[in-house]
């Protein structure tokens, strides 16, 4: 069972008793005898019908135009770059995962990086979707680019707002590329193992030809390590050249240089909330207990463990710059407007829910707890919405001039553009569970080998009172 | 186009096809068949098994200076897009900065960079991989279906210079394979 305990007291990363031939079987089952299930056509449906609802939400937009959302003088920014900044953070986990630990030789990674991609690659088309529709003029987003255009014109290099054109855009592609470079030999491992003629060609044509050759697994190896060390970089400017949207301009609650490393913090803490909230489910329904075991749980309950921790220090130092400053506009803003003021309720919610609940985690037992680690990264997802919609709403309500404040308040279309984008995200998830390997199979192999390899050593230095050691 | 199973005579086979059960029994063989002259050989794993490269004899991976070359392209033409359009294409006085304002173009100089790199990485891969190739003719021997899953092939092609048909086929069913098979073109 999962939950077996090692010498350690640590919970395995793998499940003992796993070859390679399971490994493979337990994991291209789920794709390619499709089990008939109910909780994935529930699943299904719910992503299926926002999706819809997404589809009305943005025809009405390039019907009418940006007019009918809350957006206005003077809070132009609302539920769209809200909605950006949160979709855009939860795809830091993926990258995060699938570099970061990879290059740190984190074992635990292996069973967890594939579907955390795709969560990355998935939250980053929906967090494409606002920039681009909040344009008022989707069809003309090429003017973003530089491009040898009639009008002559081409960006201005020195805006954050240029830069994230290049940052997101970036990061769409290498986390593409990334995703799909690791699929390369599951889907020939779908190509050999499929009984279908159709489907094996399918997943043979998308396999490219790979036939697992020592050679090209050398080269695989160079490109997959390079590609890992580009992206720790990458993930990290994102979000920073995120923040710097906020940062660069003069607006009282942005203009902090904590802004980087704080919101960096802020969208692991959201991605790795998100991870959990997927994987609790997927390994409960598809048998995955084996290889997404309580210790990766625990693991990322003490990740957002940590970048909670991380962003409430930036909160905290949000108010002390504020007070140390003596910028009487950040005093108000920070010290008054958002604990007292209209949008109260919200930043109370958010501190409860990225600073409170989240010290819940400091218990192994609940950090172990599949259910109650579910539940708080529900509360983690929610705070950290809420964190965006503070900083946007209540910065741009209340900014310098009394004469120029105004409540903002979102229309049903901000609302069902946002369920929309997760109804996006949701249809591309369980589309994904159902048609490519959530696990990465050649690299579960991988690892199954080099458990023989430390049972070996194990064995050889049997007189130790330790066993193994992960 | 041969009969799938014809008498191994050179011109049409491919090579011969041991097939083996453990990743670590593999590359004992295949060091062996290097030390014995074999050179034109190839091993098929269902992941990247350590310390096999090198038994085939391979060390001239060229991917790390691809990447170089291509996040230094990628870089530079990033860079230099910028400088072009601020200074001489699309000269214009903002907020008072000047012209050449180099450290706002470091943003977009990383992105690019890492684009370069990324881009060099995977299609670079690709392009010495000799892939897309959809079919070879290693897809032949029979059980092959299984190198992505849990065996591991070494195949010895007709090719090599010391290639015998039945030499090589008694050398390699001394070396304790599951099976040893001739691969058809």
């Amino acid at each position: 069972m999962a939950d077996h305990q090692h010498d350690d007291g640590r919970p395995p990363v793998l499940a003992p008793g796993h070859t390679y031939a399971t490994v493979t079987s337990t994991i291209s089952d789920i794709v390619l005898t499709r089990p008939l299930d109910w909780r994935w056509a529930v699943g299904m449906g719910i992503g299926s019908s926002l999706l819809l609802v997404f589809g009305a939400a943005v025809s009405m937009l390039l019907f009418k135009g940006v007019g009918i959302w809350g957006v206005n003088a003077p809070v132009m920014w609302g539920w769209a770059i809200i909605n950006f900044v949160w979709w855009v953070g939860i795809g830091h986990a993926g990258t995060l995962i699938s570099a970061i630990l990879l290059l740190l030789k984190q074992q635990w990674r292996t069973s967890i990086n594939r579907f955390a991609e795709a969560m990355t690659l998935f939250a980053v088309a929906c967090a494409g979707m606002f920039p681009l529709l909040h344009m008022g003029r989707p069809w003309k987003f090429f003017w973003m680019m530089p491009y040898p255009s009639t009008m002559a014109l081409l960006p201005q290099w020195r805006s954050p707002l240029v830069w994230d054109v290049f940052a997101v855009s970036t990061y769409a592609t290498v986390s593409a590329l990334f995703w799909y470079v690791g699929l390369i030999p599951d889907l020939a491992t779908l190509r050999d193992r499929a009984k279908n003629k159709w489907v094996a060609m399918i997943y043979g044509s998308l396999a490219l030809g790979w036939r697992g050759s020592a050679r090209h697994w050398s080269r695989y190896k160079s490109a997959y390590m390079l590609l890992a060390a580009l992206a720790t970089p990458l993930v990290v400017s994102v979000h920073t050249v995120v923040s710097l949207d906020f940062a660069a301009s003069v607006i009282p609650g942005w203009h902090a240089t904590i802004f980087p490393p704080y919101f960096v913090a802020g969208a692991i803490f959201s991605g790795f909330a998100m991870v959990v909230t997927l994987c609790v489910p997927l390994r409960a329904w598809y048998g995955l207990k084996d290889f997404i075991t309580i210790r990766h749980l625990d693991n990322m309950a003490k990740i957002i463990l940590a970048t909670g921790m991380i962003v409430g220090y930036g909160y905290a130092m949000e108010f002390f710059i504020a007070w140390y400053s003596g910028n009487p506009y950040e005093e108000f803003l920070l010290l008054d407007a958002r604990p007292f003021g209209t949008y109260s309720n919200a930043y109370r919610c958010m501190i409860l829910c990225n600073v409170g609940i989240p010290q819940l985690l400091w218990v192994p037992a609940i950090r172990r707890n599949p259910v109650l680690l579910w539940i708080i990264s529900i509360f983690v997802n929610i705070g950290m919405w809420l964190e965006r919609y503070v900083i946007v709403v209540t910065s741009l309500s209340q900014d310098f001039l009394p004469s120029s404040w105004a409540d903002y308040n979102p229309t049903i279309w901000d609302v069902a553009t946002f369920l929309g984008t997760i109804g996006l995200f949701t249809f591309l998830l369980f589309l994904f569970v159902r048609v490519l390997p959530a696990i990465a199979v050649a690299e579960m192999r991988e690892l199954v080998h080099e458990k023989h390899h430390e049972h070996a050593a194990a064995g050889a230095a049997v007189a130790e009172a330790h066993g193994e050691n992960r | 186009m041969s009969g799938a199973h014809a008498t191994p005579e050179t011109p049409e086979v491919y090579g011969l096809m041991a097939e083996f059960d453990d990743p670590d029994r593999l590359v004992e063989v295949t060091r062996d068949a290097y030390g014995r002259g074999f050179r034109q050989m190839e091993a098929y794993t269902p992941f990247p098994v350590e310390g096999l490269d090198h038994a085939l004899g391979y060390h001239r991976n060229k991917v790390p200076r691809t990447v170089f070359a291509g996040a230094l392209i990628g870089g530079l033409s990033g860079f230099l897009l910028q400088c072009w359009s601020a200074m001489y294409y699309y000269p214009h006085n903002i907020a008072g900065k000047p012209l050449y304002s180099w450290p706002a173009f470091i943003p977009i100089t990383f992105e690019t960079t890492v684009l370069g790199g990324a881009l060099s990485a995977v299609f670079g891969m690709l392009f010495f991989n000799g892939l897309p190739k959809l079919y070879h003719p290693v897809f032949n021997a029979p059980a092959f279906a299984l190198a992505s899953d849990d065996r591991f092939f070494l195949c010895i092609q007709s090719r090599d210079p010391l290639f015998d048909p039945a030499e090589t086929l008694a050398f390699l069913e001394t070396c304790g394979p599951r099976s040893v098979s001739v691969v058809p073109y």
